[in-house]
């Protein structure tokens, strides 16, 4: 008799033992990402922005953040807690823009950041996307007398940032051509521009975007051109962590949705009534068909949440770079179906 | 002997406790960050090890005293730091070393204005914050200069622009004769001394061994021009036209500007701190002393360098070796003013371009260590030397 007790107690425990396993894996659809359920809890996003530059990432007087960057963090707030402003945005020099994502300080760094096969693979970082096809250029004075790169003779000086793929590519583009070069690399991108301006360097050479950007903090912006060649290839992107997968596709899906809604014409005026579209790639982006958002353990409106709080890409550009002067031709950032290099996978 | 010890160590047992359980305890701290951060980087897919010091750098450096560029390993690239680093220290500790020394004994001058003035360098140089001293230079000073085209010319052999201080290049021939005869002239001078001051001690003659060894140290590397085949050329710094309106110029040795101003800075800043150490070492040396010195016919000067000083040293090393330990950890600060030294091109560029944040500081906290330890291993023993020997 003791020993069926025994037996009948141990056989409900161990099912007991079995419901419970279950109930918390299978609980919301066995999506497990510890960083989406740190950020619901704590009720923002942490995002990692540039110190200031205009376009990308730039605070105004009164605290407000804007840029192309700060809206992939916006997008990701609308999607995952339903208002994109949720964002608490900490600004990073170049030096401790990896470290603070690996440490857990920021969950998305959306800051103008190379897309590389050695930060990719060789430090525990994954880079989710394209939100700005950029190259590297030369700015010089426009009275240097220096029209092209090939002006370019022995025993210039360029100023740049350290630390950065800039300053790999400045020496492969003068030891390719056989110039001899002084380097100066300074931490702060004020640093440089002020060293530039000063005359301490020759020519100043980062990003064709940021030389625009920086162009208009200088003392006497007409007094500079941007040569024209483009002397490599720099895909800026998001970046986050590897190992949390589920994490990974809410960022890398929140800016393909962004750029796919302008190749369907959705903007942030027109999406709610776009519900009962005739097409349905249309309804799927504004979340009257499909269940896109289980996939990642959201609900069905975080596409149109992202793109009625922050826009389509279109509407973004066009506010932040285009608008406020600092490249208004779209170039390689438009879209495939016009020429340009913007080709996402559907969200379907 | 041996029960001796053992019967102390049963004695002492209970001190040995707490001893024991302390060191127990740093140890287990130690150990569990060691595997804090040996699981966390392994979740996260970022691997330890030093073998990225021997890959390519990929980036060029500014000045570097050895051939370098960026085809060269990180490794090199840290050695690189390492002497720019040593370079602006030594400069440093020498400059700071004469100046505090002038201004320490110039404030107990009997001159009312020399005794002011050196007053008022310490109280205002020691006061401001290093890092602003070395932006004030740098940004304030330096960055005024004017460009090659309008440069201040001194006699067509050196210039100083924005750019950077351009002085004449030193080309030698033969120079590992003329360096051994340096080396030959400074163990003369050596032996002379000795034999100067037993001659001293001995049979009160005095030998003017300051004039003998300065002749020794310019006549014996001169012979080596006339006899040794050595000889001395310079390459003088010239304007050329980088572009039509962009001068620059060719030859000779350019000081950057960074080096200039972080070793203006670093000295100016230390010698207010050697010259406070002099002051106190003097006026520790007993008042009977000097008043003994006057009292059988000295000279002040004759007073200060053979009875003060030599007493006054014994105060001055101690806090004088951590101020020259200060002065190497203060010069890390060329990392704001894109000086490279170690901290920029290693912890800085280095460990932007490689990820590697806890194998590339370690390796920087234990060179600073290093550089420490060398440097008061040699203070301690030249104060050792200046002790009173007990007989």
């Amino acid at each position: 008799m003791i020993k069926s007790i025994k037996s009948l107690i141990f056989v409900g425990l161990a099912s007991l033992a079995l419901v419970a396993c279950s109930q918390s894996g299978g609980g919301a659809g066995s999506k497990k990402s510890k960083t989406l359920e740190n950020t619901k809890k704590a009720g923002f996003v942490k995002c990692g922005v540039s110190q200031g530059l205009p376009g990308f990432s730039n605070a105004d007087a009164s605290g407000n953040w804007t840029g192309i960057d700060v809206d992939v963090c916006r997008a990701v707030a609308a999607a995952v807690l339903g208002d994109a402003d949720k964002v608490k945005y900490t600004p990073l020099s170049a030096k401790e823009r990896f470290t603070a994502l690996t440490s857990g300080e920021i969950d998305v760094l959306a800051r103008n950041t190379t897309w590389t096969l050695s930060r990719d693979a060789d430090i525990g970082l994954t880079f989710v996307g394209v939100n700005f096809y950029d190259g590297q250029g030369f700015m010089v004075r426009k009275n240097s007398g220096i029209n092209s790169v090939k002006d370019f003779k022995n025993g210039i000086s360029a100023c740049t940032n350290t630390g950065t793929t800039t300053e790999l590519n400045m020496r492969d583009f003068f030891n390719s051509n056989n110039i001899s070069y002084e380097p100066i690399a300074f931490e702060k991108a004020d640093e440089v521009v002020q060293a530039y301006d000063a005359g301490r360097c020759d020519t100043y050479t980062t990003d064709k975007s940021g030389l625009a950007a920086q162009r208009t903090k200088m003392s006497n912006p007409d007094e500079h051109k941007v040569l024209p060649e483009t002397i490599s290839k720099e895909p800026l992107g998001p970046v986050v962590r590897q190992g949390d997968s589920v994490w990974e596709d809410i960022v890398r899906w929140s800016l393909n949705v962004m750029i796919e809604a302008e190749e369907y014409g959705v903007n942030s005026s027109n999406a709610s009534s776009l519900k009962d579209s005739d097409n349905p790639q249309i309804k799927r982006l504004v979340g009257s068909e499909g269940e896109l958002g289980a996939a990642f353990g959201l609900d069905n409106e975080w596409s149109l949440r992202i793109i009625e709080q922050v826009g389509n890409y279109g509407e973004i550009y066009k506010k932040h770079i285009a608008d406020t002067g600092i490249m208004p031709n779209r170039g390689p950032n438009e879209l495939w179906t016009k020429g340009g290099l913007l080709y996402v996978a559907p969200a379907r | 002997m041996n029960l001796k010890k053992f019967s102390i160590d049963f004695k002492n047992k209970k001190k040995l406790i707490p001893q024991v359980l302390t060191l127990a305890f740093i140890i287990s701290v130690i150990a569990y960050f060691s595997y804090n951060a040996q699981v966390n980087m392994g979740n996260r897919g970022i691997s330890f090890g030093y073998g990225f010091l021997s890959q390519e750098s990929s980036f060029d450096i500014t000045f570097s005293m050895i051939d370098y560029d960026g085809s060269y390993s990180y490794g090199r690239a840290f050695l690189v730091g390492l002497l720019n680093t040593l370079l602006v220290s030594v400069i440093g500790i020498v400059f700071c070393t004469i100046l505090g020394v002038t201004i320490g004994i110039g404030r107990l001058s009997q001159n009312y204005l020399i005794a002011k003035t050196a007053e008022w360098y310490v109280e205002i140089f020691r006061n401001i914050p290093l890092l602003l001293q070395i932006f004030f230079w740098y940004y304030g000073a330096l960055r005024l200069l004017p460009l090659p085209e309008n440069a201040m010319n001194f006699n067509d052999i050196s210039y100083l622009t924005i750019k950077g201080w351009y002085v004449p290049k030193f080309i030698w021939t033969n120079f590992s004769i003329f360096f051994s005869s340096v080396l030959i002239s400074i163990i003369a001078i050596f032996f002379v001394r000795k034999y100067g001051k037993t001659q001293r001690e001995q049979f009160g003659k005095h030998i003017p061994v300051g004039i003998i060894s300065i002749l020794i140290l310019i006549l014996l590397p001169s012979t080596t021009f006339l006899i040794g085949g050595v000889t001395l050329s310079f390459d003088y710094p010239e304007l050329y036209k980088l572009t039509p309106t962009v001068y620059n110029f060719r030859g000779g040795v350019s000081i950057i500007p960074e080096l200039i101003s972080l070793a203006l800075a670093l000295s100016m800043y230390t010698a207010t701190f050697v010259a406070e150490n002099v002051r106190a070492g003097i006026q520790g040396v007993g008042k009977g002393q000097k008043e003994a010195a006057a009292s059988i016919g000295l000279t002040r000067g004759q007073i200060l360098k053979l009875v003060v000083m030599p007493q006054a040293l014994r105060i001055i090393i101690p806090p004088t070796t951590n101020q020259y330990l200060n002065l190497t950890k203060n010069s890390s600060l060329a990392a704001a003013i894109a000086y490279p030294d170690i901290v920029l091109v290693f912890a800085g560029t280095a460990l932007m371009q490689t990820g590697r944040a806890i194998e590339i500081i370690s390796i920087t906290m234990g060179t600073y260590l290093f550089l420490s330890l060398t440097i008061s291993i040699l203070m301690n023993s030249y104060n050792k030397k200046m002790a009173i020997k007990e007989k």
